[in-house]
């Protein structure tokens, strides 16, 4: 169980204070799926940091299976079994994608056969991408599905990903939403996946929409489908008046 | 007498491990340790009065290794020596050279050598050139190694060089000439940490229709170390040149890089790439977040880059 307390984030910028998270509280269950998605710059992102320590919150308390993680480094929380899979992956030179199979699983004699199964759940053939270094040689899909084998290949307990599908093709797409399904009906993981995509969405337990620092709406997809469509036309004020000239 | 300390030393620039039945000739302190000719591969002493061996490797050899190891185990002690190397035509040989310097004095302790390689038509070289320096003593380990390499029609050599952390100073100077359909390819790693100096100019000379020359040059400086790196590819006629000059800097290190290219013939095509920059705070956050501590991440970086 994860449990968020109270999180506010705020920056400072040319002395203006700007919340960024706002009084955000959250419990998550073990073994479910939630998606947060919303509008661009809610603080999903940032909200998924903060969980795995990337960011540290202004005020609030995080707690993990029971435990206060707030002061963890990210270190400790993914020692603890927290994982995250960056938007924008950063590459390496040099670094092969066994190698950083191998880091992300802690085994240092990581097989080629377990190497395969994670690449194959991403949509890579191990065949073609084993040896190659993740450089600027490889597409940004291709370096995206490679973040994903990553946190397969660590067998967290809790996954988050963000924007798991920004840059991937439509093939590689499906294959990775049945994986997701896959840990999801073995409950093999509890997974916070920040997404925008209707696929993903229908695959969620729960879905938390996250806009101007809050959050907005809870539920199923099916009650917050409407939600959000509303708010997406309500809030445009070119569609609106289009609309209201119609009417 | 080759002792433990040799042994570990020659395991380390030359991967050397009991004696092979390859041609070999290992140099300690200025005297000859171990020679071994094979039936294609000759080294003997130089006749000119010069310190070093000449290696002749008879047309047509293929498969075959040749080791050329130097030790230093005393302090307060200098080296000039010339090797030069006659590879004859289509040959397929491995050349493992290296200099191993275990300083426990408090006195330099300093190898300079100069290798000449004139490979013939369509042979191809692989060569290895590990520096490496320890001990417990206060005394400098100093490497001064030039190479020059002339390559006939057709005629390749893979270069590759590494230097990680034990040298104090190095003065490096590589230069090879590309005949005709000629290829060069060299690879350079390089950690510098401490106080220590590392100089390197390398110029890749491509005189003949249809040659090739690259370099990749990798490096990381931590510390107060010091990097100077200056390669220069020369295009004489139809030719392709790349130079790829990559640095990790760190601490109060200082590197400067200065790639240059210059084209005497409109069917030159020439590329230089430069880069140095710190390690990249989303690398490091990534592999902690894959359970690797920062320092555990630096390492994994350093040695990945290096690799």
């Amino acid at each position: 169980m994860l449990e968020l307390k109270h999180i506010s984030y705020t920056v400072s910028d040319a002395g203006m204070e700007q919340a960024i998270l706002n009084d955000v509280s959250v419990s998550i269950p073990d073994g479910k799926l939630v998606v947060f998605t919303g509008p661009n710059g809610g603080g999903k992102t940032t909200l998924a940091k903060v969980i795995m320590g990337l960011v540290t919150p202004t005020s609030g308390q995080i707690l993990y299976n029971g435990r206060d993680i707030t002061g963890l480094s990210i270190t400790e929380r993914a020692r603890l079994g927290i994982s995250y899979g960056f938007q924008q992956p950063p590459r390496f030179k040099g670094i092969t994608v066994r190698d950083l199979l191998t880091v992300a699983s802690g085994d240092d004699n990581l097989s080629k056969d377990k190497c395969c199964r994670y690449l194959t759940q991403v949509g890579l053939c191990a065949n073609d991408y084993l040896d190659r270094e993740v450089d600027v040689s490889l597409s940004g899909g291709e370096v995206k599905r490679i973040e994903i084998a990553t946190i397969l290949a660590r067998g967290s307990e809790l996954m988050i990903f963000d924007e798991p599908e920004a840059g991937i093709d439509l093939w590689s797409f499906a294959r990775l939403t049945e994986t997701f399904e896959d840990i999801h009906r073995t409950h093999s993981a509890t997974m916070i996946i920040i997404s925008h995509q209707e696929r993903i969405i229908r695959l969620a337990d729960e879905i938390i929409v996250v806009g101007g620092g809050q959050l907005q709406y809870r539920g199923s997809a099916d009650e917050i489908f409407p939600k959000i469509m509303a708010d997406t036309l309500g809030s445009c004020p070119v569609l609106t008046r289009k609309e209201a000239a119609g009417a | 007498m080759i002792n433990e300390i040799d042994q570990a030393l020659l395991e380390k620039i030359a991967d050397l491990v009991g004696k092979p039945v390859d041609a070999l000739n290992i140099r300690k302190d200025g005297g000859c340790e171990a020679r071994q000719s094979t039936e294609h591969i000759k080294i003997d002493a130089r006749t000119d009065g010069k310190e070093g061996i000449d290696i002749r490797i008879l047309d047509g050899t293929k498969g075959e290794k040749c080791y050329i190891p130097v030790v230093i185990s005393k302090s307060d002690y200098s080296e000039m020596v010339y090797n030069d190397f006659y590879v004859g035509e289509n040959c397929d040989v491995d050349i493992i050279a290296g200099c191993g310097i275990h300083n426990s004095g408090c006195d330099e302790a300093r190898h300079d050598g100069v290798h000449t390689f004139h490979i013939g038509k369509n042979s191809h070289v692989r060569y290895a050139e590990k520096h490496y320096g320890e001990g417990e003593g206060t005394g400098a380990k100093v490497m001064n190694p030039q190479t020059v390499v002339y390559l006939d029609e057709g005629a390749t050599i893979q270069m590759e060089t590494v230097q990680i952390r034990g040298i104090d100073s190095t003065k490096r100077y590589t230069k090879i000439v590309c005949g005709k359909g000629a290829e060069a390819l060299i690879t350079e790693r390089l950690l510098t940490h401490g106080r220590q100096l590392a100089e390197s100019d390398m110029e890749i000379v491509l005189d003949g229709e249809d040659s090739k020359g690259r370099v990749i040059s990798r490096s990381v400086a931590q510390d107060e170390s010091r990097q100077v790196f200056r390669p220069i590819v020369v295009g004489n006629d139809k030719c392709f040149g790349h130079v790829q000059c990559d640095s990790i800097i760190m601490g109060n290190a200082k590197i400067e890089s200065v790639p240059a290219i210059t084209a005497n013939s409109t069917e030159a095509q020439l590329i230089h790439e430069a880069a140095i920059g710190k390690i990249a705070g989303d690398q490091l956050l990534k592999l902690q977040t894959l359970g690797l501590t920062e320092e555990e991440a630096e390492d994994c970086i350093l040695k990945g880059f290096l690799a």
